[in-house]
């Protein structure tokens, strides 16, 4: 057996992203060639990436040799450290998972942009993303981080941005452009606080002062109002990354309209370089919380969970709905990692680590289902040529496939037992449910409360799920294109099948995976895994407490499965002799049902938007012309519109004061030499005044 | 075995069980209206006849359809396996707790809620709609009740709940447990669509929600909803008279105490359905868009028995 280090691996991945992106380029005008060399190579690659990633998490005796330079930087004082820690491996295992299965769906999705788009582009950005995200993870200093993190934000646009001839795509490409610098703005000014004071305690400002290593060091060392500072720049700096309310707007307009197997990575792995750099600074970097930092990352992510499920419902674009989604369930990972710091203010490290692990799983688990439903939604497109829920339907019988794999990411993003998704939020109730016995204060409160609106989480995204799985694709098809479309070819299927067994897996065997956490939580906690976590010889899923809750999502099924003789001894013994006709559905006795007779999305979600109706403020509109009375109408246009509260209230009076203000300083731009020579006579002398 | 020979007893219990007491609350509401009503034992025979005749499934509804009925059997049967009925220990009290068990009746309204879509019917999508609007905004108050019971006993598994209840701090006036109960009372009527919520005596299509979901089901597959619904409200009653009145449960497995703790659980739920009957004849059906003030009323319930658990410490 060959001794392969983690690093070995790591670096043969890094160079099949290249190496796929160089060769789709060099192959841009044969697009079968371009597809097969792109995503051929990030499929290599992912697999070396989930190596890498296993070998560093199991920890094996090479795990320590896991630091190594990229290649020496011509750059002085810039290295291109890497460094292949726990929670970067951890990191690198969600995004070659998915890489593996969205490289092997691209092979069949890629096909429908030939002669329309350029196929080989579309790799060598895809190949771009995947490297600068692998690498995000795995950066050991603040500098070479940047450059990846910027790196990763331009091939993200210009994913976003590939089908550029739509405008709607290209204002989307644009709000996420500018989104994204000012997070990264955010992210220069932390940095170089944390720069700053590790120069000063080093002594020098070389290097070695931007390295991570020189962070952590820092710790609790650094004054409160530094800290504090640092903390707020970061929450905001990554929080736009990772689409937390209200920083959020750009998510669900930029991520439906990338090709969908890029939605699928941007939704499921981009976002989560905000929870990592979060988890990365507010764990490793800052030191012991101040309980506000707990309080306030946990009522964002409450926050961001009820309205993102509750903008989701109401939208029936299915790509628009899934990235709705997104926003919910980074809230539910920042629910977990907001009880985490507070557990860590109030020195309960055990409790801690189950609250992390409930947020770290279920940034896995999202990752996992989001991806896939990405896939699907792709997969319906591409059939069908539109978005648009209200113009789909029947699809079960068309796509077979795709439905059941739809179906199951449904069952595992809307908490249900026994997927993923399930187990996931199962740990982020046991560790809000014990946070209540953490502390005496009324803060506590807060605990139970987040996890009520944790269930109204899950149960309106059960609701938006029955809504965009019935709709699209049970009842009758509501168009043409609905009714013509085609299964999706064998590697999309094989794609979306790979997910699948990944939700089965996660879900069923939570207490396997679990094991890989024990590294991280001594890396970030120093605390191993919670001893009974795993109970009756893996079996069980158990949580911190003497006599605490446990649950084994594998005994429910396998129970059920000796349940299923319940059903068939009815049979046996009552209705052997019944007999099954096919006929119409019901109609009253009318002459007969047309597809446009089925409730639609929008009917269905009505209820929610009535309920929840002061947070949406519909606008509708009903326009009746009629011949005679208005009582015998004989056309009627419904409208029906809404506008999401921060982008009326808060974003554009923003962006309605910025182009005011520039327009007043075009005053300045007079265009006259002698102007600006005052400007800059003046800027020196008010220099020099405030160097004295 | 023991495990196997506690699974099977416990599910004849609710299978046994859950159509007796849906023809109890029947009985006693047609009395309290001064009809004579159905017999009691009603339901039995409505199964059996639905169970011997033909199908007739819709040319529009998919394999979705067909799963649907034992989805909905199975969870809610899995759930009921989770719940202590007469004896502390549920046999499947170490593969899930009340977690668990909202989860597990979740993903039977999901199947549920999809199978009214798939015949392409107005109604079905109708009653879908409503179901699942209902049921999210129930949620929230059902968890936070729950959590206050599990906070007190510190941990969310029900046996272990049912246990910490029995202690002798146990207080049956606790402000905290009135709250919740009655918290639970509300969502208990929303969930098993009784009338404040929905009717289950009607068949009008625009008021009806659950029987709108499962209007093209016929048959065996109709048996088999009717027969989880009943199962569902079982187990929920169960829930709030175990919980908050554990009175007379087994905690050792002797025929004696489960025979004896048997009629004290009839007995408890009659009393329940006798309160939920009375709910149902002296009240009229909410408009829909009325119903989320009751529940938000549950919710502020809930809410108060979480605060007074952090006041009365």
């Amino acid at each position: 057996m060959v001794d392969l280090p983690p690093s070995t691996l790591l670096q043969c991945a890094l160079c099949a992203y290249m190496g796929g992106a160089l060769g789709s380029l060099a192959a841009l005008r044969r697009e079968h060639l371009a597809s097969l060399v792109g995503f051929g190579g990030a499929t290599v690659a992912s697999v070396c990436g989930i190596g890498a990633a296993l070998l560093a998490l199991t920890g094996g005796p090479a795990a320590g040799a896991t630091t190594f330079e990229l290649w020496p930087s011509v750059i002085p004082a810039l290295r291109l450290g890497v460094k292949l820690d726990p929670l970067g491996a951890f990191f690198v295992l969600i995004v070659s998972i998915l890489a593996l299965a969205l490289s092997v769906y691209s092979f069949g999705y890629a096909r429908g942009f030939y002669g329309r788009k350029n196929v080989g582009l579309l790799g060598a950005f895809y190949n771009a993303l995947l490297l600068a995200t692998t690498l995000v993870f795995v950066a050991s200093n603040a500098f070479f981080f940047l450059i990846v993190w910027e790196i990763m934000a331009l091939t993200a646009y210009c994913l976003v941005s590939f089908e550029h001839k739509e405008a709607e795509t290209r204002n989307a490409g644009v709000l996420f452009f500018i989104m994204s610098h000012l997070g990264t703005g955010c992210l220069i000014l932390g940095f170089l606080l944390l720069f700053q004071a590790a120069g000063q305690a080093l002594g020098s400002y070389g290097p070695d002062a931007y390295s991570f290593e020189s962070f952590r060091a820092l710790g609790s060392n650094l004054s409160p109002g530094r800290r504090d500072a640092a903390f707020l720049l970061f929450l905001v700096g990554f929080g736009v990354k990772a689409g937390i309310v209200p920083l959020h707007i750009w998510l669900p307009a930029a991520h439906p309209v990338a090709p969908s197997n890029a939605s699928a990575l941007l939704s499921g792995v981009m976002i989560k370089t905000g929870i990592y750099g979060l988890t990365r600074v507010l764990f490793d970097f800052l030191g012991t919380p101040p309980n506000w930092w707990g309080v306030t990352v946990l009522t964002i992510g409450t926050i961001s969970a009820v309205l993102g499920v509750l903008y989701a419902l109401m939208e029936h674009d299915l790509k628009r709905l899934l990235a709705y989604h997104s926003i919910e369930n980074i809230g539910i990972i920042l629910m977990g990692l907001g009880a985490a710091l507070m557990f860590l203010h109030t020195d309960h490290p055990v409790l801690a680590s189950l609250a992390l692990i409930a947020g770290l799983y279920h940034t896995i688990n999202h990752a996992i289902f989001k991806a896939l439903l990405f896939l699907g939604a792709g997969a319906v497109l591409h059939a069908t040529h539109t978005r648009n829920m209200e113009e789909m339907g029947g699809l079960i019988k068309r796509m077979p496939k795709t439905a059941f794999f739809f179906l199951m990411g449904a069952v595992a993003i809307s908490a249900l037992p026994p997927l993923n998704g399930f187990v996931s939020e199962w740990l982020t109730y046991q560790s809000l449910l014990q946070g209540f016995g953490t502390t005496d204060s009324l803060v506590k409160l807060m605990f139970p409360l987040s996890g009520a609106m944790l269930a109204l989480t899950g149960a309106l995204a059960a609701a938006c799920f029955v809504k965009a799985f019935g709709i699209t694709f049970l009842g009758q098809p509501r168009s043409e294109h609905a009714a013509q479309a085609r299964e999706a070819s064998p590697t999309m299927l094989l794609g979306m099948g790979l997910l699948t067994a990944a939700c089965v897996f996660l879900g069923l065997f939570p207490t396997v995976f679990l094991t890989l956490f024990g590294p991280l939580t001594q890396q970030l906690l120093g605390q191993p895994l919670p001893g009974r976590l795993i109970l009756g010889n893996g079996w069980v899923l158990g949580n911190t407490q003497e006599l605490g809750g446990t649950v084994s999502t594998l005994g429910i099924v396998l129970t059920g499965i000796c349940l299923l003789p319940v059903p068939l001894v009815l049979w046996l013994f009552f209705g052997r002799r019944t007999q099954v006709r096919i006929g119409p559905t019901w109609d009253c006795g009318l002459r007969g049902l047309t597809p446009h007779m089925q409730y639609s999305a929008t009917g269905f979600s009505k209820p929610l938007r009535m309920i929840f109706k002061a947070l949406f403020r519909p606008r509708r509109e009903v326009q009746r012309e009629y011949d005679y009375s208005p009582y015998f109408a004989t056309t009627l246009r419904f409208e029906s519109h809404i506008e999401e509260a921060f982008v009326t209230r808060l974003y554009r009076p923003l962006k309605r004061s910025i182009l005011l203000t520039s327009r007043r300083m075009r005053g300045l731009q007079a265009g006259s030499i002698q102007a600006y020579l005052i400007y800059i006579f003046v800027t020196l002398l008010l220099l020099l005044i405030f160097a004295l | 075995m023991n495990t196997a020979l506690a699974i099977l007893l416990q599910t004849l219990l609710l299978l046994a069980l859950a159509p007796l007491i849906s023809g109890c609350i029947k009985t006693l509401k047609a009395k309290l209206q001064n009809r004579r009503g159905p017999r009691v034992w009603q339901p039995y025979l409505d199964l059996l006849k639905f169970l011997r005749k033909d199908m007739v499934i819709s040319e529009h509804a998919s394999w979705v359809f067909r799963v649907m009925p034992h989805a909905l059997l199975l969870s809610t049967l899995l759930a009921g396996l989770m719940m202590p009925l007469v004896s502390v220990s549920a046999p499947l009290s170490l593969f899930g707790g009340v977690l668990a068990f909202v989860g597990l009746l979740a993903l039977g309204r999901f199947f549920l809620a999809l199978g009214g879509l798939d015949p392409a019917s107005a109604f079905g999508g109708m009653g879908s709609s409503r179901e699942m609007a209902i049921a999210a905004i129930a949620e929230p108050a059902l968890m936070l009740a729950i959590f206050t019971v599990a906070i007190k006993a510190g941990s969310t598994n029900l046996s272990q709940m049912l246990l910490a209840a029995q202690a002798p701090t146990w207080q049956l006036l606790n402000p905290a447990h009135v709250l919740a109960f009655a918290a639970l009372f509300i969502v208990l009527l929303a969930e098993t669509g009784r009338i404040p919520v929905d009717n289950p005596a009607t068949h009008l299509e625009l008021t009806m929600i659950h029987e709108a979901m499962i209007l093209e089901y016929s048959g065996r597959y109709l048996a088999l909803i009717e027969w989880s619904a009943s199962v569902k409200q079982l187990v929920l009653m169960a829930l709030l008279v175990n919980l908050f009145f554990p009175l007379g449960i087994a905690t050792d497995l002797n025929a004696g105490a489960v025979g004896l703790s048997l009629l004290w659980f009839v007995a408890k739920l009659l009393v329940l359905s006798a309160l939920v009957v009375l709910v149902e004849t002296t009240n009229a059906k909410l408009r829909l868009f009325r119903v989320p003030d009751l529940l938000s009323a549950a919710f502020i319930l809930a809410t108060l028995a979480l605060l007074s658990t952090f006041l009365f410490q």
